[in-house]
């Protein structure tokens, strides 16, 4: 048991101290005392506001990182969570403006029309792998082009709304729309929070991870989809059909990832602007990666790499170091991670085998003595 | 002669075990040295440890007179061992010349000097009579070609010391033929040659020496003049031999299979099954008896609903199959032993149990609805096919990829045969694997004969196929070219009907 958990922990953490390591030598290069830039994020980044804001970023991540990892199991490399999420929330934004239903049903469609839109944008990119047996790699960064610098801009100058403000933005979504925020919820256990709200998207996120985390691993179709992902003709020779399988992986990340635009939107900016957050997308294969596909590692990848992204704004307030250090930070913690995971991975193999050697001897040796024992007699 | 290879006393400890415990062996200069033993009695361990990979606790390493001790195979391939292993590492989309100097380019001024590495394998293939293309792309090439690739990649780095591990458990026996001709070129070069094998009638064939191993101890050294088979094989278990033979029969006139002119393209959609028919009854087991890429792929392939007719039918129980995915013919009581287990029947990363449901993920115990896994039942499942096959693991939690290719094949055998079946499909399913293994597979397709199974089976030991068989067909070029009575033909026979020496047409 013990060394199972080694299995789990040796890896992340060893990934965090090297990345401290080298942001530390960073840091020095930059002229900035690493113990204090460290100290400052930690006093800043313990904040109550600061954790408030770490999850409302951490959430789309979170999603992203679902969406990623829902390819990753059965092998597909869906880069294309970028343009999925941003076409459904302009999409999801324009129907949530366009509608006026009872709150709960208004917030409703606008999760399903994005989640219709996400996969139907994957779904684009499985068809052509499936049909035409385009590498989804390719095809999701060219449908990622399209979407984000083409339909996307497009779809912003037709759908502006001129008003008294000069932005480009379209219609606000009326407040039935809305999802109401969890300040209310937290304050029970802590003091009052200022200034920020947690957008109360955070538990669909939660009940998507959970909803993942029981697919893939207690159902036949997670099943399928892992086992087609580690050896394909051994799963077709089971009875699953890859094409079936691809495209199914495909409509649900697809499906996951348009709901990653929806915190931002049904939380706080209630409408599509030029301002809306772009690279989650990307930053989700991060964590997918940090998270190693597990519905808690994920989850404690998108909140290290939200805790970064919002800590770090006290290192330039502080005249420690600019905020771009940080971006470092994350991208060694992904590289030393992924070389530790390798690492531990081997061991743990080698591990196992040298144990089912060591029962199989075993059984001959036993059969052995008791051979001559037998003769002995 | 002087030795080659001298090991004393060479022990090797995993956690909780001795894998090689005090071994000797002796391989003169110049020899054909065979390692037989059961799988797990050590025999790899003991080949690792002498080409580096592994270190030993104890004993004493003497090659060529020198005493060593590697810490890696690169001080092993400096001194001229050279090690081919049984999967091969070979880059497909390399050509041979690439592949071979891989790891060891000969260079002039920093750039590869290709022409005098294309020189030297050419010379090389001269010498020992491996003929291969330099410039052929290495996924285009069959099974004993790049086998012959591996061997002149050990040579190219100048082994004089070649260790072949089961260099036959891939190979059609035209293949074991030219490899063993390769061999005895390389012997008459002056090259000391230790090869692992449990195939006794080969050992037998090619060997000057053998050395038997069983759990982790030298049980003998003996001269291939001295012994049989049979005193072999009974060195390597330590006890009397099962053979593969039916008893009685089970045979009924109630058909299960029935294909009808079949026929199926292939790959690259040219015709590679033309009208086959056949019938298969319940309680039986038919033989298909062919040199392999002959067609019986493709007809398996056809009857477990990856691979379409492109005319004919195949029924089961009387309905026709056409339109049926591979998993409702599962789920309608085909099981499948795949000939090549680690590409079509195990997903290696994945824990046993896990294992044990592919092919069965639709079913009960492992599912219930046909939706939610049941992990309890499953694991207990895996625990009761683990023990009643005797796969040897730690336990059900492990993944395959950690099991010898023995337990690998008796989970496979193990979780189709406690499926519910009406047939079974068995592809090679003693391939690789030793003769206890062997003696278990061979009696559970006995066991399934005698519930009522109706089994095809299809290998190239044709002594597992007459002994097993209530009817052989011959299967070349995709036809069907003989029925066979298997009690009244020999090995030689069904050789001849398989290259097409002999036709059936003509001996009546």
């Amino acid at each position: 048991m013990g060394k199972k958990l080694f299995y789990v922990l040796a890896a992340p953490l060893v990934a965090v101290g090297v990345a401290l390591f080298i942001s530390s030598i960073v840091l020095l290069f930059a002229g900035a005392n690493p113990l204090s830039a460290y100290q400052n994020m930690w006093e800043f980044g313990t904040r109550l506001e600061t954790l408030i804001e770490t999850l409302n970023r951490a959430t789309p991540l979170y999603l992203s990182g679902i969406a990623v990892a829902i390819g990753f199991r059965m092998n597909l490399f869906n880069i294309g969570i970028e343009g999925q999420y941003v076409l459904a929330a302009i999409i999801a934004a324009k129907v949530g403006a366009e509608i006026n239903l009872p709150p709960i049903l208004h917030v409703t469609v606008i999760i399903v029309v994005a989640m219709i839109v996400g996969a139907f944008w994957s779904g684009l990119a499985g068809f052509l792998k499936v049909t035409r047996n385009v590498h989804e790699v390719i095809s999701t960064i060219m449908l990622n082009a399209i979407a984000v610098s083409g339909i996307v801009s497009y779809l912003l100058s037709i759908w502006d709304v001129p008003d008294a403000s000069l932005d480009t933005a379209l219609k606000e979504i009326p407040e039935s729309g809305w999802m109401p925020s969890l300040n209310g919820f937290v304050e029970i256990f802590t003091r009052d929070i200022k200034r920020v709200e947690l957008w109360g998207f955070i538990l669909v996120a939660a009940a998507v991870g959970v909803a993942y985390h029981v697919l893939i691993n207690r159902t036949r179709v997670g099943y399928d989809l892992r086992a087609s992902g580690e050896n394909a003709p051994a799963a077709e020779a089971s009875g699953t059909d890859p094409k079936k399988m691809i495209m199914a992986a495909m409509l649900l990340g697809g499906a996951v990832a348009g709901l990653v635009g929806l915190p931002e939107l049904l939380g706080d900016a209630h409408e599509y602007n030029l301002r809306f957050t772009r690279g989650l997308g990307f930053a989700g294969i991060a964590v997918a990666l940090l998270g190693r596909n597990h519905a808690v590692g994920i989850a404690i990848g998108a909140f290290v790499f939200g805790w970064l992204d919002r800590a770090s704004g006290v290192l330039e307030v502080r005249g420690d170091a600019p905020r771009e250090i940080v971006a470092i930070m994350q991208g060694v913690i992904i590289l030393a991670a992924v070389i530790a995971y390798a690492v531990v991975e081997r061991k743990r193999r080698e591990d196992e085998a040298a144990a089912a050697a060591a029962a199989t001897a075993q059984v001959l040796a036993e059969r052995q003595a008791a051979k001559e024992q037998g003769g002995a007699s | 002669m002087a030795s080659a290879v001298l090991l004393e006393g060479i022990t090797k400890r995993f956690p909780g075990v001795i894998a090689n415990d005090g071994v000797n062996l002796d391989v003169a200069e110049g020899e054909i040295h065979a390692i037989c033993g059961e799988n797990g009695a050590g025999k790899s361990t003991l080949m690792k440890i002498l080409y580096g990979m592994q270190p030993a606790d104890e004993g004493r390493m003497v090659v060529n007179g020198q005493e060593v001790k590697f810490s890696s195979p690169k001080e092993a391939i400096a001194l001229g061992i050279g090690m081919v292993h049984q999967h091969f590492m070979l880059a497909d989309n390399l050509s041979v010349l690439e592949n071979v100097i891989l790891g060891a380019e000969p260079a002039k001024n920093g750039i590869i000097d290709f022409p005098e590495a294309r020189r030297h394998i050419i010379e090389l293939g001269e010498d020992y009579g491996l003929k291969v293309g330099t410039r052929d792309l290495v996924e285009s090439l069959e099974v004993g070609e790049r086998q012959r690739i591996e061997i002149i990649k050990v040579l190219f780095r100048g082994a004089k010391i070649l260790i072949l591990d089961e260099p036959t458990a891939v190979l059609v026996p035209q293949e074991v033929e030219e490899l063993f001709r390769n061999m005895r070129e390389l012997k008459a070069n002056g090259h000391t040659i230790i090869f692992i094998d449990h195939k006794l009638d080969e050992v037998l064939e090619i060997a000057d020496t053998i050395t038997v191993i069983r759990a982790g101890k030298t049980i003998d050294t003996v001269k291939p003049e001295d012994v049989t088979a049979r005193d072999l094989a009974e060195l390597m278990v330590g006890s009397e031999l099962p053979v593969p033979e039916t008893r009685e029969s089970t045979v009924t006139d109630h058909v299960v299979i029935e294909a009808v002119d079949a026929a199926a393209d292939d790959d690259a959609g040219s015709p590679k099954l033309r009208a086959v028919s056949m019938k298969v009854h319940k309680g039986e087991i038919l033989g298909i008896a062919g040199v392999e890429g002959n067609g019986q792929a493709e007809f398996v392939e056809a009857l477990m609903g990856m691979r379409p007719l492109t005319s004919g039918s195949i029924s089961l129980e009387g309905v026709r199959m056409k339109g049926w995915g591979t998993r409702q013919r599962r789920e309608a009581g085909i099981g499948y032993i795949p000939e090549d287990r680690t590409r079509r029947g195990l997903l290696a990363g994945f824990p046993l149990w896990e294992n044990a449901m592919l092919g069965q993920q639709s079913m009960e115990p492992y599912v219930r609805n046909g939706f939610w896994i049941q992990r309890e039942a499953a694991r207990s499942h895996t625990g009761k096919i683990v023990e009643q096959f005797d796969v040897r693991t730690p336990s059900v939690d492990v993944a395959a990829h950690a099991l010898s290719g023995g337990n690998q094949q008796k989970l496979i055998v193990g979780r189709e045969m406690s499926a519910e079946l009406v047939a079974l499909i068995a592809a090679h399913p003693t391939r690789g694997i030793d003769v206890g293994a062997q003696a278990a597979v061979w009696e559970e397709l006995r066991q399934a004969r005698a519930t009522g199974l109706a089994v095809i089976l299809i290998s190239a030991d044709l002594e597992e196929l007459i002994g097993l068989s209530d009817r052989l067909v011959v299967m070349l070029r995709g036809d069907i070219v003989a029925e066979l009575d298997p009690t009244k033909v020999t090995p030689r026979d069904l050789g001849s009907y398989m290259t097409g020496a002999s036709t059936q047409g003509g001996e009546s």
